[in-house]
């Protein structure tokens, strides 16, 4: 696996960006299928152009894209930067596999212990 | 196999497992409290891990490092921020340097584990390790890789050779 670096001012902005519930939501709408700002605002009790803020927030961090689309502007999500933080938590849970695997191992080889068995 | 569920929340950066074992939770407790069976199962068997100090308090300390093929040795430090025993505790993960000496440009992550009663002589462990950005988790799974790597072609060539 080549993971990209990210500089600390990448890694700043994407945790700005992720750490606004509203942008959390945006980003998790436009995971499948890309969404226009105006329709995008239309889910959310604040004006277009406050969500178009948020939406300019997630861009900066490459959390999402833009298209043209005629005279609309549809948002994407950036999978690359999500798939990215995605994978390199699965290392971890391959780790945390591995290690609970092993735990049970030890449990079906050792009777249970005792202090008296630390005596000497 | 042990585990029940996995959950990778991107937007949080937590890892969350859930695994069941066939023993009371005073028993699965000695995993977590036991230095000796800890190095049991810590580390990957290419990479064994040795205990040189378990203190399982809240503020506790406990000391470890680990020994690659190539006799390379990688040290850690855990500080305990909660203990209940035999259900809960949790714990900051700190690199250390050769001298066991806590690194102060590593970032730390965190990691908890609770132990639930499943019924009779069955326990359920719940663990969630929690990173503070992606640059951090970057950094530790290129520390981490080759050893998971390691581990994972060791696994193959042992099924391979059953």
């Amino acid at each position: 696996m080549v993971v990209d670096e990210l500089t600390q001012e990448e890694t700043d902005r994407l945790f700005l960006a992720l750490a606004d519930a509203t942008r959390r939501d945006i980003v998790e709408r436009v995971l499948v299928e890309g969404m226009s700002v105006s329709r995008l605002s239309s889910q959310y009790a604040m004006s277009f152009a406050a969500v178009q803020k948020h939406v300019a927030v997630l861009e900066r961090a490459h959390l999402v894209v833009k298209q043209k689309n005629g005279r609309e502007q549809i948002v994407h999500a950036d999978v690359t930067t999500l798939r990215r933080a995605s994978a390199l938590l699965e290392h971890f849970e391959t780790l945390w596999r591995q290690r609970v695997n092993r735990m049970e191992d030890i449990l079906a080889d050792d009777p249970p212990q005792t202090d008296a068995d630390d005596r000497p | 196999m042990p585990v029940i569920s996995t959950d990778i929340d991107t937007g949080e950066l937590t890892m969350t497992l859930v695994a069941e074992f066939a023993a009371d939770t005073a028993r699965v407790w000695q995993l977590w409290a036991d230095p000796r069976q800890l190095e049991r199962w810590w580390g990957p068997p290419t990479w064994p891990a040795t205990f040189t100090a378990h203190d399982l308090r809240p503020g506790g300390t406990t000391r470890y490092y680990m020994t690659g093929p190539d006799g390379d040795t990688a040290a850690g430090e855990w500080e305990f921020t909660a203990v209940d025993e035999p259900s809960s505790l949790a714990f900051d993960d700190y690199f250390a340097d050769e001298n066991g000496e806590r690194s102060r440009d590593m970032p730390v992550s965190h990691m908890s584990a609770e132990l639930d009663s499943a019924g009779d002589e069955r326990t359920r462990m719940t663990i969630v390790t929690r990173f503070e950005s992606i640059e951090q988790l970057q950094q530790l799974t290129e520390m981490g890789m080759e050893e998971g790597m390691r581990e994972a072609v060791s696994q193959i060539d042992a099924l391979l050779a059953g």
